[in-house]
C-alpha cells in the first residue's frame, strides 16, 4: 500500500480496525501524495485521515462499485489508452464467449439463468440453508467443438446438485491421466469485443443500469461525491499510476458478501490494477492469524492449501473421482494430484499407500454446511451433543440468544480461554438466567473451564494478511495452569490415540493410522511439560522426502503424486527448507531507498511471492509497464525483479501456449493470472461462486427499502435458517424502520476477551453505545449519553446515546432513511460490561462462505 | 548537557488509537479511572477527558460538521506536557523538585514533591495534577528514565504512524517545517506550528503541527505563566515547605538517580 497512488477503503475502517498496518496508507499519502478515499456508512477514524469521504448507505457496496465499473467503461481516457485496452483484451477474460444460453440480470429482472429450487443435501443434515440455487451449466465458456461447456466443480462444495466425474475411472489409472482427461476444448474468443455474447459486452449490459443517478438514489451518496471518487480512481490508475482498495469483514458480512469483492476485482481488473506494485485488493483480516487459520486450515470446507473437503454429497467415492470432480487440467492447479497424495501421506503416514488411495477412505466426509450458524441451529435443535470453544465466545455471538439456547442443549461444553468469559457463564449469569427466564438447575450442560495461554507465552507462528508467516518466540512461561492451545490439542489427541488404540471398528482406522508424533526430543528440557514441538508441526506443514525427515522440501515444485513426498500444506511448502532454516524467523529489511519486496522478512506463501500474479506487473513483451512502475520483467532470458515471480521462470513472452498441454504448458507466455483456468483475470465468474457470474446489488435480507435495480428484492440464493428464535423482519415493516450496522473500536477486540479485562482499555471506552445523527436523536427525543432501548425481531437491548454529526440521514430512493450503529464488544463479564449487541442479529448468510449478515440489517430505536 | 530532545506531533496523521496512552500507562504503571469502571463522556471518542496525574498522555477528539455536513473533518490530537524552554512549573515549584533535565525536558520527582500544588496552578496548558496513588503533582517526564538508556520514549515508538515523533529539537523542527510546506502547497493554508519558536515560554520542547486555531484543541493561543494565580498556591507552599525538610531527606536515601538529579539541580542553582 505504500506504493499505492490512490487508496480507496471501503467495507474497512482501517485506521480503527488496523491501526498498525494503517502506518504504510499513512507512509504513502504524506512521502509521495497518495490519494486517500473512504466510501463508509458513517464519517469514521479512517475517514478523519482521506483526502475524500463519500457516505452510502449499509449494504449499498455493490450498488457503488456497480457505479464505478460503469463509469470507468464509458470515460474516454480509459476507452483510448492503449494500456486499458492491452490489459483488458489480454489479461482478463472479456474477449472470451460466453454459450448462447446465458441469460443475465437485464433479461431476468435480477436473476441469472439456472435459478432453480434446492433439493440437494443429506436428509439427516438438515442445516444447509439455501433458499434456492443456481445450475451454472449455462455460464459456461463456449468452446471450440463442443456445443456446450461444462462447470468445473473447484469451490463448489456442498453444494446441491453438483455432477461428478463424467466418466468410468480405473482404478489403477495414473492420477496425471485423470487429470489430463478433464483437458477442455479452447474456449472460443472475440478480440475485438464486439460480439453481443463476450464478457465484455455482457459485462456493459449487466451494468448499464449502475448510472451515477441510480448511485445516489440506491446508497444515498450524493452523485457529485461518487463523481469525484470515479475521477480520482481513474486518474490514479494506468501505465505510470495504480489505485489500491482495502476491505475488511464490512465487505463479507453480506448476504453477498464475496460477490462485493469480486465486484472489486472485475473493477481493478478493467483499471489494470491486478498483479502490480501499488494495486489490488487487500484483504484486512481480523485476527492476528485468521489468514493462518484459513491457509491450514479450520475452515470446515476446505482441506490444507484451499482444497475443496471430502464430501459426501459430491461424488469424492475414490481419489481419482475426487480428482475428477475437482481438478481441472489447465493453471497450476493441474498439480493437485501431487498436492493431495502429499497431503494424504502426511495424514496417514506409512499407513497410506498407492493399494488403499493413500487413506482415502479413512478421511472424515463433510454431509453438508458445518459452519457457525448450521452448528448452533443444529445445537438448538438437540442434534450436537458437545463443544469445545477455544478462542471463541459464541455467548456474544450472532443472534446470540438463539445461540445461548444451543449451549443448553449440549451435554458437555469446554471453554479453554484467558479468562471466564461469557460463554464460560452463560449457565449462571445471561441476561435470560438474570431475568428468571431460564434457572441454572434446569440446564445440563456440563462446562469445562481451561485456563489460556496469552500469545506472548507461546512460540509459534503468525501469517498475516499479506500470506506472510513470521515467527514469534515467547517471551514468558504463563502462569500456573495456563496452557498454550498447541499444548491442549497436542495432548488432548494424544489421549485420544490412547482411547482408540485397540478399536477393530472399521469406522476408527483412519484415526488409528493418524500420524501424531509431535513430542519433542528431548521433554526434559521443556519448561512446560507436555508442550508439543512447534519445529516439528512446522516441518509437517512444509514437508520432506517421505521416510528422511531431515530431508525437507524447498518448494512445491519437489512434491510428487507417487507418496514419494509428505507434504500437510503445499502453499507452506518451502518455508522451511532445511532443519536449520525456518524462513518465517528471518528478520532482514531490504536496505532504505530500493522499491524491494523486503524478500528476506519472514517468508509469504506462495514461494515467498509477495504481490501475486505479478507478471502482469509488465506489458505483453515482458517490459515494464513504466519505471515508476517497474516490480517483475524478462530479462531476455527468464523472468526476474524485485519480487519472486510468479510465473514459469523460463517462458518467453512470446512462448504460445500448447493446446493439449496440460498444467502451465497450456498457457502462453502472456496469461499471467496461473491459479485460473485460463489464465485471465475473470469479469465473469463461470465458476467459483454460487450466487452469479456477475455481481449484483440485492437488499440485504432485512432492509427498509425496496430494491431500485430490480424486481429481485435480496440474494435468490442466500442462506436464511429458519428457526422460532430467528424470524427476519419483512420489507420496510414500520415497527424497524432504521438501518443498523455494527462494529469494532480501536479500544477494544472482539467480544472483548482480552480488552474489557485490561482496565487501561477499559477506561478509553468503558460503556456499550450506540452512535445516531441529531437529526434522528431529535425526532426521537434522545439527548447525548441518554440510556436508549434497541429492538430488532430477535431481540432488544440497552446501550448509551452518543449523538454524533459524523451520523447522518440518507435520502434513499426519495424518502429519509436513518441509520445507526454499534459496536459489539460488551457482554455481562469483564472489568467494563455492557448488553450484547449481537443479539439484535439474524442467521442469515451468503451462500458460498455462510458467513452472517451483521453489517446491514434494521432495528428500531427509542429512549429508554 | 545533551542536545534538547523533545516531540514533534503532526495532528494531521493522528489516528486517534491512543496506542500512547496506554503505552505511556504501561510504562509509567499508572492506574486506569476508577478501576477501568467509568461512565462514557459523550464527548465524541474522548473518555479519559484530560491530562492528569494519572493520564499523562491524552488524544483529543474534535469533531467539526457543518448541518449539511458540506464540510466535515474530525481532527485528533495527542497533547502531553509541552516541557517548555521557560517552564512555569519549575519556576513556582518551592521545594526544588521540579527539575530540568540533560534532555532538556521539564522532570517532576516524586519524592521531592510535596503536593504544594503550585505547579498545577502554574501550568498554563493544565498538564499537572496529583496521581492519587502517590498523592503528589504528576506529569509526562519524557520518559526520562528511558532516555537515560538510549530508548525513545514509551509513547512515540508505539505510535503506528508516527504522527508522535521524538528527537533533538532541531531535527524535529526540520521536520515539521517541511510537513508545513508540504500541506501550505496542497492548499491546507490553515496549518500551523504550535510551539516550534520562541514566541512564548522560550519555546516548546513538546510542538505540534495544527491545521485550525489553537484554542480549537484546547490550547491557548498564547500561553503566559498565570501569574494571578500564584499568591493563593504560595500559601500551600508555606505548609509544605515544613514537611520539605523531611521529605527531601527520605527522598535521597531511597533514590541514587534522584540524588544525581538533584546535584545538578544545586549546580544549575
Amino acid at each position: 500500500m505504500e506504493q499505492s497512488d490512490c487508496i480507496v477503503f471501503e467495507g474497512s475502517n482501517m485506521a480503527e480496525c488496523h491501526p498498525v498496518a494503517f502506518r504504510w496508507p499513512m507512509k504513502a499519502k504524506v512521502e509521495h501524495g497518495a490519494k486517500l478515499i473512504h466510501v463508509d456508512p458513517r464519517f469514521t477514524r479512517t475517514s478523519a485521515m482521506c483526502d475524500l469521504y463519500a457516505p452510502i448507505r449499509a449494504g449499498s457496496d455493490i450498488a457503488f462499485l456497480g457505479g464505478l465499473i460503469n463509469y470507468v467503461i464509458n470515460n474516454e481516457r480509459w476507452n483510448s489508452d492503449s494500456f486499458f485496452r492491452e490489459y483488458l483484451l489480454n489479461y482478463t477474460n472479456a474477449a472470451t464467449i460466453i454459450r448462447e444460453d446465458f441469460q443475465g440480470t437485464e433479461d431476468l429482472d435480477g436473476v441469472f439463468s439456472g435459478l432453480m429450487k434446492y433439493e440437494g443435501g443429506a436428509p439427516e443434515w438438515p442445516y444447509d440453508g439455501f433458499i434456492g440455487t443456481y445450475q451454472t451449466d449455462s455460464w459456461q465458456y463456449a468452446r471450440h467443438g463442443e456445443e456446450f461447456g461444462q462447470p468445473r466443480g473447484g469451490e463448489e462444495n456442498a453444494a446441491p446438485g453438483r455432477r461428478g466425474a463424467q466418466r468410468q475411472i480405473g482404478p489403477d489409472e495414473p492420477l496425471d491421466a485423470v487429470i489430463r482427461s478433464l483437458r477442455k476444448p479452447v474456449p472460443l474468443r472475440d478480440e475485438t469485443l464486439r460480439n453481443p455474447r463476450c464478457v465484455f459486452q455482457l459485462l456493459k449490459k449487466h451494468f448499464s443500469r449502475y448510472t451515477p443517478e441510480m448511485v445516489a438514489n440506491v446508497t444515498g451518496c450524493p452523485a457529485g461525491t461518487f463523481t469525484k471518487v470515479a475521477e480520482t480512481i481513474l486518474e490514479n490508475s494506468g501505465r505510470d499510476r495504480t489505485t489500491s482498495f482495502a476491505y475488511a469483514v464490512a465487505w463479507t458480512q453480506h448476504t453477498n458478501g464475496p460477490q462485493v469483492i469480486g465486484c472489486c476485482a472485475l473493477l481493478q481488473l478493467l483499471l489494470g490494477n491486478m498483479g502490480r506494485p501499488g494495486g489490488g485488493i487487500m484483504a484486512l483480516r481480523g485476527h492476528a492469524s485468521i489468514q493462518g487459520s484459513t491457509d491450514v486450515p479450520t475452515l470446515y470446507h476446505s482441506i490444507h492449501g484451499y482444497m475443496p473437503a471430502l464430501s459426501a454429497l459430491k461424488d469424492h467415492e475414490t481419489l481419482r473421482h475426487y480428482l475428477a470432480t475437482e481438478g481441472v487440467a489447465t493453471s497450476y492447479w493441474a498439480n493437485m494430484p501431487k498436492f493431495l497424495v502429499s497431503y494424504l501421506k502426511s495424514m496417514y503416514g506409512d499407513a497410506a499407500t498407492p493399494e488403499n488411495q493413500f487413506g482415502w477412505d479413512w478421511h472424515p466426509k463433510i454431509s453438508g454446511d458445518h459452519s457457525h450458524m448450521p452448528m448452533f441451529v443444529a445445537m438448538a435443535d438437540g442434534r450436537v451433543k458437545g463443544m469445545l470453544c477455544i478462542g471463541q465466545n459464541p455467548a456474544t455471538s450472532l443472534n446470540a440468544g438463539l445461540e445461548r439456547k444451543g449451549m443448553r442443549q449440549l451435554d458437555w461444553l469446554v471453554v479453554k480461554d484467558n479468562f471466564l468469559i461469557e460463554t464460560a457463564t452463560f449457565w449462571n449469569r445471561a441476561p435470560e438466567v438474570e431475568s428468571g427466564e431460564v434457572k441454572p438447575e434446569d440446564i445440563k450442560t456440563e462446562v469445562f473451564f481451561f485456563p489460556s495461554a496469552q500469545v506472548a507465552e507461546i512460540d509459534g507462528s503468525f501469517t498475516n494478511t499479506q500470506r506472510m508467516l513470521q515467527w514469534h518466540f515467547k517471551a514468558a512461561d504463563p502462569p500456573g495452569q495456563c496452557r498454550s492451545d498447541p499444548w491442549f490439542t497436542h495432548q488432548l489427541a494424544l489421549r485420544l490415540k490412547r482411547l482408540y488404540a485397540d478399536s477393530t471398528l472399521p469406522r476408527d482406522q483412519g484415526f488409528k493410522n493418524l500420524v501424531w508424533d509431535y513430542d519433542p526430543d528431548d521433554p526434559a528440557r521443556e519448561s512446560i511439560p507436555g508442550e508439543p514441538d512447534l519445529k516439528k508441526v512446522l516441518r509437517e506443514i512444509n514437508g520432506y522426502y517421505t521416510g528422511d525427515k531431515a530431508r525437507h522440501l524447498a518448494g512445491f515444485d519437489e512434491l510428487k503424486d507417487d507418496g514419494s513426498t509428505t507434504c500437510a500444506s503445499w502453499i507452506y511448502c518451502g518455508v522451511y527448507p532445511a532443519p536449520d532454516r525456518n524462513l518465517a524467523a528471518r528478520r532482514e529489511p531490504d536496505p532504505p531507498g530500493v522499491p524491494g519486496a523486503e524478500l528476506n522478512w519472514g517468508w509469504a506463501w506462495p514461494a515467498n511471492r509477495r504481490v501475486l500474479y505479478n507478471r502482469a506487473s509488465a506489458d505483453l513483451q515482458g517490459r515494464p509497464w513504466s519505471e515508476r512502475k517497474k516490480w517483475v520483467w524478462w530479462d531476455g532470458k527468464q523472468w526476474t525483479g524485485y519480487d519472486t515471480p510468479d510465473f514459469s521462470l523460463t517462458k518467453a513472452p512470446s512462448a504460445k501456449g500448447d493446446p493439449k498441454g496440460v498444467g502451465l504448458d497450456a498457457f502462453s507466455g502472456t496469461q499471467p493470472f496461473i491459479m485460473i483456468p485460463d489464465g485471465t483475470g475473470w469479469l465473469f465468474n463461470s465458476s467459483g461462486l454460487l450466487d452469479g457470474p456477475f455481481p449484483t446489488h440485492y437488499e440485504p435480507a432485512e432492509s427498509p427499502v425496496r430494491n431500485a435495480l430490480y424486481k429481485q428484492q435480496s440474494s435468490p440464493v442466500l442462506k436464511y435458517w429458519k428457526h422460532d428464535g430467528n424470524p427476519l423482519a419483512s420489507v420496510g415493516d414500520p415497527r424497524f424502520p432504521y438501518v443498523i450496522t455494527t462494529y469494532r473500536l480501536t479500544e477494544h477486540y472482539l467480544s472483548g476477551v482480552m480488552s474489557r479485562w485490561n482496565p487501561w482499555l477499559a477506561e478509553l471506552m468503558p460503556e456499550l453505545f450506540i452512535e445516531l445523527s441529531p437529526e434522528l436523536a431529535a425526532e426521537k427525543g434522545i439527548r447525548n449519553t441518554d440510556w436508549v432501548r434497541i429492538s430488532s425481531p430477535r431481540a432488544h437491548i440497552r446501550a448509551k446515546a452518543l449523538v454524533t454529526r459524523r451520523m447522518r440521514p440518507f435520502r434513499i430512493g426519495g424518502k429519509i432513511v436513518h441509520q445507526v450503529g454499534m459496536p459489539w464488544h460488551w457482554g455481562w463479564e469483564g472489568v467494563v460490561t455492557g448488553d450484547v449487541t449481537n443479539t439484535l442479529t439474524a442467521m442469515v448468510g451468503d451462500p458460498n462462505v455462510s458467513i452472517h449478515e451483521g453489517k446491514a440489517f434494521v432495528c428500531n430505536v427509542e429512549k429508554a | 548537557m545533551a542536545e534538547p530532545m523533545g516531540f514533534y506531533t503532526d495532528t494531521t496523521v493522528c489516528i486517534g488509537c491512543k496506542a500512547c496512552e496506554v503505552a505511556c500507562k504501561e510504562w509509567n504503571q499508572l492506574p486506569a479511572t476508577d478501576g477501568g469502571r467509568h461512565e462514557m463522556s459523550g464527548d465524541s471518542y474522548d473518555n479519559t477527558q484530560r491530562l492528569d496525574g494519572i493520564h499523562w498522555r491524552h488524544v483529543k477528539f474534535v469533531e467539526q460538521f457543518s448541518e449539511d455536513r458540506n464540510d466535515g473533518r474530525w481532527l485528533m490530537m495527542s497533547d502531553v506536557c509541552k516541557h517548555c524552554v521557560q517552564a512555569p512549573c519549575l519556576e513556582v515549584c518551592p521545594t526544588g523538585a521540579i527539575i530540568r533535565t540533560e534532555f532538556d525536558t521539564v522532570v517532576i520527582q516524586s519524592d521531592a514533591c510535596n503536593g504544594c500544588r503550585m505547579c498545577i496552578a502554574a501550568c498554563p496548558f493544565g498538564v499537572i495534577d496529583i496521581n492519587p496513588a502517590s498523592d503528589t503533582a504528576q506529569k509526562c517526564t519524557l520518559c526520562y528514565d528511558r532516555l537515560q538508556v538510549g530508548m525513545e520514549p514509551a509513547c512515540s515508538q508505539a505510535c503506528p504512524t508516527d504522527s508522535i515523533r521524538f528527537g533533538t529539537i532541531r531535527e524535529l523542527k526540520q521536520q515539521a517545517e517541511s510537513r508545513l510546506r508540504q500541506l501550505h502547497q496542497l492548499g491546507e493554508s490553515r496549518a500551523r506550528l504550535y510551539g516550534a519558536d520562541e514566541k512564548f515560554l522560550g519555546g516548546l520542547n513538546s510542538f505540534y503541527l495544527l491545521v485550525d486555531e489553537p484554542e480549537v484543541y484546547g490550547l491557548p493561543r498564547t500561553p503566559r505563566v498565570p501569574t494571578r494565580n500564584l499568591l493563593p498556591s504560595s500559601l500551600f507552599s508555606v505548609a509544605g515547605a515544613v514537611v520539605l525538610a523531611f521529605l527531601g531527606v527520605v527522598g535521597l536515601r531511597k533514590h541514587r538517580m534522584d540524588e544525581r538529579a538533584i546535584e545538578r539541580e544545586d549546580a544549575d542553582v
